[in-house]
């Protein structure tokens, strides 16, 4: 909906007033083009205040020490420093913390997009008692703080052993983990049409080939909407690594940065620089792969999102 | 006969298939949120520290939080709620204008909009590393720039009076261009365009249009968000947790650090679950509030039909 009012937008219709065009269509013209001159310069100076962080410690790591801490400020390296990546390297064993990351993601995201597939499925095309009862139920999960269950859920983790394993940072991923992604997935697939489930049925297709073979590939952008979310919230996840992973070789990205942060290093603690390259390190995967499906996600977010 | 009981199978086999689909998300739902809910509760009524089981001690876990015997639990309270009550209205502003800003048609705008979503995707830990730096009171690009405008920065983190709003600060750069603009965009662009031709021919000025037509019908996103925001304000942990740890004097130690504290530091998984039940009711009451009172000045459309 709000794509093709958007597309409407300049095409307003003169209201058919006989010829002459009404004395406020035409100060509005004037006043468009002051409106867009100032937004694009606030949009401008916005833009620059969101992304002056990255600008800073962009230059900031590729500085020497002694170009960083002194008055006055310098704003650009006066030579380039790019063997501070190396020390960075060589301090952090930041391959080994983005393997174990890549890891929990990938198999998290793989769980959440089937099992919220699965579950998606049977709330949009399946008639069961008490159904509406269980999805409101599904939707109040997300209002229930996530701090309440955390203790047990430790308990029940440390119970099966499993503390010190990626085992609680994936598995719940595999039961639904992530209503909102079910939320979503549901939304899209009550908006394609019934009458493909039924002619696939009189093919004599089964329910879950309907599901993988039809509905799924007809699914593209929500699914890339719940990968994208996925995989940024479990790249980005601080907390969970910080209860479960305590041996340093099972640390995930953010544990191995904040653990870098008190890292003795041969002159004292790592200086700033450092440590702001170390950040960029571990924040160019999350942009990259954001890019790389924006596309489907803001589709995705319109299409089944907002109509709620 | 045959045809009805024939239907009856049918409509059962749809119910068990149905079930089948969404059982893994309620074997999840039962394991990893309704039991361990209940499992705190009783929890919260014992004192545990893991190396011995749990010996049950009545209401004295709340006693003790509530009754000031520990005394970072008020200090607590109040420094999240301050941080919560200047975030969220800030965070809703701010979004709000930068989704207005989008929503003039101007060339690049999707550039735009990805220039102010990249910092609600970045790891939270890495963006607080970034301000660490920004914030440093000698070196900090911050202070260096009031220093050029002729002010004396203070010390931010490492000040009671400024460690809060320095969070905040952080907080709000984080958060502003993120999910809460874009359901403002998306709340901006599906306002018809006749209301607002309707309020031209009215004479009605740019600020009267926004005040009385944009307002009132983004008033369900700017609930939605405002419920959100509450409820994610009350959480605030990382910032905290990495670049100040609590201090100075406390003045960071908000509510969810403290309860990681007590579970996962000094190992008092019982008088933890009580601090998360106690956090679990403050957000309920905060949240039934909100609906309630957002009864009175929330516009659905769907209330008055055309």
């Amino acid at each position: 909906m709000t794509a093709q009012q958007a597309d409407r937008l300049p095409e307003r219709p003169a209201l058919g007033l006989s010829g002459t065009r009404p004395s406020f269509l035409r100060r509005r013209s004037t006043r468009m083009i002051g409106v867009k001159a100032i937004a694009y310069t606030l949009a401008v100076l916005l833009g620059l205040l969101f992304l002056g962080p990255f600008l800073f410690a962009l230059t900031g790591s590729l500085m020497h020490p002694a170009d960083l801490y002194i008055v006055p400020p310098k704003w650009i390296p006066s030579q380039i420093a790019w063997e501070n990546y190396a020390t960075i390297w060589s301090l952090v064993p930041f391959s080994l913390y983005i393997r174990n990351t890549l890891i929990i993601t990938g198999l998290a995201m793989v769980g959440q997009l089937v099992s919220c597939s699965l579950v998606a499925y049977g709330f949009a095309r399946f008639r069961f008692p008490a159904r509406n009862t269980i999805f409101i139920m599904l939707l109040g999960t997300m209002a229930v703080p996530g701090e309440v269950t955390t203790i047990p859920q430790f308990l029940l983790f440390k119970g099966l052993g499993w503390t010190n394993t990626f085992l609680p940072l994936i598995v719940p991923s595999y039961f639904g983990g992530g209503a909102f992604s079910v939320f979503l997935l549901r939304q899209f697939f009550l908006t394609l049409p019934r009458d493909l489930d039924d002619a696939a049925t009189i093919d004599g297709a089964g329910t879950l080939r309907i599901l993988a073979q039809l509905l799924i590939p007809l699914s593209k952008p929500a699914l890339a909407t719940v990968a994208i979310l996925s995989f940024v919230y479990h790249w980005n996840d601080f907390f969970t690594p910080l209860i479960y992973l305590d041996s340093r070789e099972l640390y995930t990205v953010s544990l191995g940065l904040n653990y870098f942060k008190s890292e003795p290093t041969a002159g004292g603690p790592p200086m700033a620089h450092l440590l702001m390259g170390a950040s960029i390190i571990v924040t160019v995967p999350v942009i990259v792969v954001f890019f790389s499906l924006q596309r489907y996600f803001v589709q995705g977010i319109v299409m089944s999102g907002i109509k709620g | 006969m045959g045809l009805a009981s024939r239907r009856v199978t049918l409509s059962q086999k749809e119910a068990i298939l149905g079930l089948a689909y969404i059982s893994p998300w309620l074997a999840g739902f039962l394991i990893f949120t309704a039991g361990p809910i209940v499992a705190s509760a009783y929890l919260s009524l014992t004192d545990y520290q893991i190396l011995v089981p749990p010996r049950f001690v009545g209401f004295a876990n709340y006693a003790r939080a509530l009754g000031g015997a520990d005394e970072v639990f008020w200090k607590a309270v109040y420094n999240t709620i301050y941080f919560a009550i200047l975030f969220v209205p800030l965070s809703i502003v701010g979004s709000l204008a930068a989704a207005v800003l989008l929503n003039v048609r101007i060339r690049g705008q999707a550039i735009f909009r990805t220039m102010f979503f990249i910092p609600s995707i970045t790891p939270e830990i890495a963006a607080v590393f970034l301000w660490i730096w920004i914030l440093s009171p000698e070196f900090g690009p911050l202070n260096n720039v009031l220093y050029m405008v002729g002010i004396e920065g203070p010390g931010w983190l490492g000040s009671p009076v400024w460690s809060k709003p320095a969070l905040i600060l952080m907080s709000l750069w984080a958060t502003v261009g993120g999910s809460t603009m874009i359901i403002f965009l998306a709340g901006l662009q599906g306002i018809p365009t006749e209301l607002y031709e309707a309020s031209e021919i009215d004479g009605a000025s740019g600020w009267q249009e926004f005040l009385n037509v944009t307002l009132p019908m983004l008033s369900p996103a700017v609930f939605f968000n405002l419920v959100v925001g509450m409820s994610g304000a009350l959480r605030v942990f990382t910032a905290a947790f990495v670049a100040t740890s609590g201090g100075p004097m406390y003045t960071t130690m908000f509510y969810m650090l403290h309860l990681f504290n007590n579970a996962f530091r000094f190992l008092y998984m019982g008088y933890a679950s009580a601090l998360a039940w106690l956090f679990m009711m403050l957000v309920l009451v905060l949240v039934v509030t909100q609906v309630w009172i957002g009864r009175k000045w929330v516009y659905y459309e769907g209330e008055v039909q055309r």
